[in-house]
């Protein structure tokens, strides 16, 4: 078989999706693929483009990258428009001059922002919010301003007001409609949307037309209204709307639409023949989808056609669900009630600000569409009923009232849902697919994520693919018990509170109160853990020593032979080199094997119980203390130099890291926790790995939250940006606490948040709003577990009774016989299986 | 306080090794009884001793006296320290993998001390 050459104008996110669905189909060798930019780099996710605003590098937002492309045998060209098509010789010429042949057309070329014709709109510091260089000019005008207006108030517009208030400017939005959001909201939920963004600083201007832009007296410029009033500003960002780029088409006789749009049919078929369009240059019945799901859709569908299938396009669901400048918005379906006999239920609750309105069908019986602003939450359900055509409850009212209980409104039953539903339309995952995933094993959000793609998108579908995994999971009679272990009938986040509310201090006293039988490996530890966590006792208490693990309970890490590492604190990865030769003198002295671990510190290996003591007596006496490398508990905050010492670096990063591994060391929590430092975006101490990251800007510190290395490695979420010494610590004592409290024994933070529902948006909630209200008791707790912090070996050493555990033989001062070691690169390590049946005895093995 | 009759014959022979002072309420330590090493734990809640062989049989490596104990079901346990599987503190057995038990031993206490029977 042939090859074909399919030709993809413009690698925005859709004609990516479409490469990408042809690189992975199950015959990639039939085609090669030909790809024109006009943009400087590969497709990137414009969706989250704000987020570039808030610490998002160019990196995290790209969608692929050129060496994927290469390897995948996609030729590309940066930064070349598409200029001409001739379609008789089936030839495409771009701006450079370049001439390229195909088989196939495919047009994606997106939209462009509208700009009103208003004189004096081409001026400096009149912008638009569309690409990465937007953005960029954006960043450099803000620079050089006070005040910004953006030119429109539906959903970009409010997001790039967002961006020019985080920029610091005195921002306002002019809106030509009577309220924000006019496409997607009616009035009510306009209106309340319209109070809690003026209630966060942001100056909103209704029903104003811009008739000109001059120059400004007090600032750059003036916009004068049709209605005689005026605004000094100097900036503009226009955010008025888009319109589909389809010039190209356009000027080489490819039907347009009257109001613009390359015009397609089912099958993305554009009038001339093997030309497609895809994604928002695209209009179907009409009409033009202004969303990435659709387009990704079409993308689907033009591929399909390409290759012989039949799958068509037939319009799609335009919901939306966002946060916009903090407050949850969603529309759904016919949110303006347009449909002929429609009828409206409304919810208003002036006093936590919530609107909620529904659109039924003239019989009762069919959702047909729904406005949600402040509380988002019944958005999957409410959704999926209307694209499902699912019947309404008895009371439809019900789906939009706060239950008695307080809990949230009736939720559909996710059974009555079809197994085609789409829960996911960002990464198109369906109810089935949820319903088979379960079927393979997966129990957790965390897995379904993983293997589903559901709700690695937007995330607005969460809650609902949650409960279409919990419903599945008990038609499968898997009991979805959270229970520890047999001891205890409850989660670990269950027994923390349980011994934080009921102020429990021992084991025995929780056993006896909430427990049955003696305990076992799996719950003695957490609960050792727990306790720990808030009442900060010695660990080696006659009534905690019992629970210790296998490192905690020596104080050291066990190895494969029974002996033990010793790993001092080096906070920071700072260390004196008076210090450092203590270190190499204890080494030498007790013949320990030495490496430097990824944590910036060192790692002595090989000492047998009755050395532990003499060891740490020298290290204590030296002025080290211990590094809790045995503990679930604070492991290193790894820095780099920063502005100290280094050429780029803009804090003191070393001097904060040092700062917060004091603060934290010893507290001890459901699993590992480890930090990284850096003074400056090139990030050398790799804080986006770690489960809290901090990375020096010029105005502070940006605080990364749950991000992994490991076995299954995460970057860390961009929590807050800016902030000071005291916010930063601030935040992370809230978290860290909220962490210890509610996640599971063993969870490491990422896994945690993976699974806590509402995931980094509740987890701002909660540290930074406020939300449950415990942001001061959670303050106070760790307050108070740091005020107890003591070094355990410095306590172990002071005390007899506890240095008595320190020897092999309760009745004899032999040592083991088992341990055998062979020397290699000059140290010596445990003997092999092989090498002790062989009786190698301790004999050099290299130079 | 009782202790465990595990395998007490006409041959056995009874060897002190500590004090019951010495031992510290739900841990283990080890004696060494004519080359042997036997891990010897005491359960506070229980009041009860139980002593089996220290060599764990799986991570090959003298260390069950350090491992925490506690019950499965009605069993009463020790779980490894390296790879935590669970030995019978009466028995010995293993009870994830029976091929690797171990040898347990009976355990008496006399005017506050600990004796271990051995064979
Ligand atoms: C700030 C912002 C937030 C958004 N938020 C959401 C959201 O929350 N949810 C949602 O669903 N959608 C959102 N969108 C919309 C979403 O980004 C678009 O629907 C999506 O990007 C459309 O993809 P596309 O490939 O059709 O167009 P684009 O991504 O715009 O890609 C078109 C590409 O083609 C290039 N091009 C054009 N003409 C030529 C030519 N002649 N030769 C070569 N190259 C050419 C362009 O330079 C561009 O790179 C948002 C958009 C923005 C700007």
């Amino acid at each position: 078989m042939t090859t074909e050459r399919i030709i993809v104008v413009g690698n925005g996110m859709v004609g990516h999706k479409f490469i990408d669905t042809v690189i992975n189909s199950d015959n990639p060798e039939n085609y090669e693929i030909v790809t024109f930019s006009e943009e400087p780099r590969l497709a990137y996710d414009r969706v989250k483009l704000s987020s570039y605003f808030s610490g998002s590098s160019v990196d995290d937002l790209m969608l692929t990258s050129e060496e994927h492309y290469q390897s995948s045998g996609v030729v590309y060209t940066l930064n070349d428009k598409v200029l001409e098509i001739d379609g008789d010789a089936k030839t495409v010429t771009t701006a450079s001059g370049k001439v390229e042949g195909y088989d196939k057309l495919v047009l994606a070329t997106g939209s462009f922002p509208f700009v009103p014709p208003i004189p004096g709109k081409d001026q400096p510091h009149c912008l638009v919010y569309r690409t990465i260089e937007d953005l960029e000019d954006i960043t450099a005008s803000a620079q050089e301003s006070k005040v910004g207006v953006v030119v429109g108030g539906g959903l970009l517009g409010l997001e790039a007001a967002n961006a020019l208030k985080n920029l610091g400017l005195e921002t306002h939005v002019v809106e030509f409609a009577p309220r924000l959001m006019a496409v997607q909201l009616d009035e009510g939920g306009g209106n309340l949307l319209r109070r809690k963004v003026e209630s966060l600083d942001v100056n909103v201007h209704t029903e104003k037309n811009t008739k000109n832009i001059g120059a400004g007296k007090k600032r750059r410029y003036v916009m004068e209204f049709t209605d005689g009033s005026e605004l000094e500003t100097d900036m503009i960002v226009f955010s008025a709307g888009i319109r589909p780029q389809d010039e190209l088409a356009r000027n080489n006789g490819i039907d347009i639409g009257e109001r613009g749009g390359i015009v397609v049919d089912n099958y993305c078929r554009t009038s001339v023949e093997d030309i497609y369009a895809i994604g928002e240059c695209a209009l179907w019945d009409g009409k033009i989808f202004g969303l990435v799901a659709p387009g990704y859709q079409m993308a689907k569908v033009a591929y399909a056609h390409i290759n012989g299938d039949s799958d068509q396009f037939t319009g799609a669901d335009m919901s939306t669900k966002l946060k916009l400048l903090g407050v949850d918005v969603a529309s759904i379906g016919d949110a303006h009630a347009r449909t002929p006999g429609a009828q409206t239920y409304t919810y208003e609750d002036g006093v936590n600000e919530v609107y909620k309105r529904i659109i039924v069908s003239e019989d009762g019986k069919k959702l047909l569409g729904a406005v949600l602003v402040g509380d988002a939450e019944s958005y999957g359900t409410l959704q999926q009923m209307c694209v499902n055509d699912m019947a309404l409850p008895e009371s439809p009212e019900q789906l939009i009232l706060p239950a008695s209980d307080g809990s949230a409104g009736a939720s559909m039953g996710v059974d009555a849902l079809p197994d085609a539903a789409q829960l996911c339309s960002c990464l198109d995952v369906t109810k089935g697919d949820i319903v088979d995933a379960v079927q393979s094993g997966c129990c957790s959000m965390g897995d379904i994520k993983d293997k589903t793609g559901a709700s690695t998108g937007c995330g607005g579908c969460a809650a609902l693919v949650k409960s279409v995994m919990d419903k599945e999971l008990e038609n499968l009679g898997v009991e979805v018990n959270n229970h520890i272990c047999e001891h205890f009938e409850y989660s670990r986040a269950e027994l923390a509170d349980i011994v934080r509310v009921k102020k429990i201090e021992s084991f025995d006293a929780l056993l006896d109160s909430h427990g049955k039988g003696l305990g076992c490996d799996i719950c003695k530890p957490a609960v050792g853990s727990i306790l720990a966590s808030f009442w900060n006792d010695y660990v080696l208490e006659d009534k905690h020593i019992g629970l210790q693990d296998t490192n905690d309970i020596y104080l050291g890490n066990m190895q494969k032979d029974g002996t033990y590492s010793i790993v001092p604190r080096v906070a920071g990865g700072e260390i004196t080199p008076d210090k450092l030769i203590v270190l190499g003198q204890v080494a030498k002295e007790f013949n320990l094997y030495t490496k430097v671990t990824g944590g910036q510190r060192i790692d002595l290996f090989g000492a047998q119980l009755h050395e532990l003591p003499l060891i740490w007596k020298q290290l204590v006496d030296a002025g080290f203390e211990t590094g809790h490398a045995y503990g679930k508990s604070l492991r290193t905050v790894k820095s780099c130099v920063g502005s100290t010492w280094c050429r780029y670096g803009v804090q003191d990063s070393v001097g904060m890291a040092i700062a917060l591994e004091n603060r934290y060391k010893g507290v001890r929590s459901p699993h590992k926790i480890k930090f990284g430092v850096s003074g400056c975006t090139r990030e050398c101490a790799e804080a986006q790995s770690k489960d809290f990251g901090v990375i020096a800007t010029e105005n502070g510190w940006n605080l990364y939250v749950c991000g992994n290395g490991g076995m299954r490695p995460r970057h860390a979420d961009l929590f807050a940006t800016d902030l000071d010494d005291e916010t930063l610590v601030k935040y992370i004592d809230r978290a860290m606490m909220f962490y210890i409290r509610t996640a599971d024994r063993l969870q490491r933070t990422s896994v945690w948040l993976e699974n806590l529902e509402g995931g980094l948006d509740y987890l701002r909630d909660v540290v930074i709003n406020d939300k449950l209200n415990i942001a001061q008791e959670l303050e106070d707790d760790m307050t108070s577990n740091i005020g107890k912090y003591q070094c355990e070996w410095k306590t172990t050493i002071e005390n007899p009774e506890k240095l008595k555990r320190f020897r092999h033989f309760v009745n004899s001062e032999e040592q083991d016989t088992n341990l055998a070691y062979v020397v290699e690169r000059d140290q010596r390590r445990p003997a092999t299986e092989a090498e002790r049946e062989n009786h190698i005895p301790a004999v050099e093995v290299t130079a | 306080m009782t202790t465990n009759s595990a395998s007490v014959s006409e041959a056995s022979q009874w060897v002190e090794v500590c004090r019951l002072t010495d031992l510290t309420p739900d841990t283990g330590v080890c004696a060494l009884i004519e080359n042997k090493q036997i891990a010897l734990f005491y359960s506070g809640k229980l009041n009860e001793l139980f002593a089996i062989d220290n060599f764990d049989p799986i991570g090959k490596a003298n260390v069950l006296s350090r491992g925490i104990i506690g019950s499965q079901g009605d069993r009463i346990c020790v779980a490894s320290p390296l790879y935590k599987q669970h030995f019978d503190l009466k028995t010995g057995e293993c009870l994830e993998e029976p091929e690797h038990s171990v040898a347990a031993y009976a355990v008496k206490v006399e005017d506050e001390w600990v004796s271990i029977a051995i064979n």
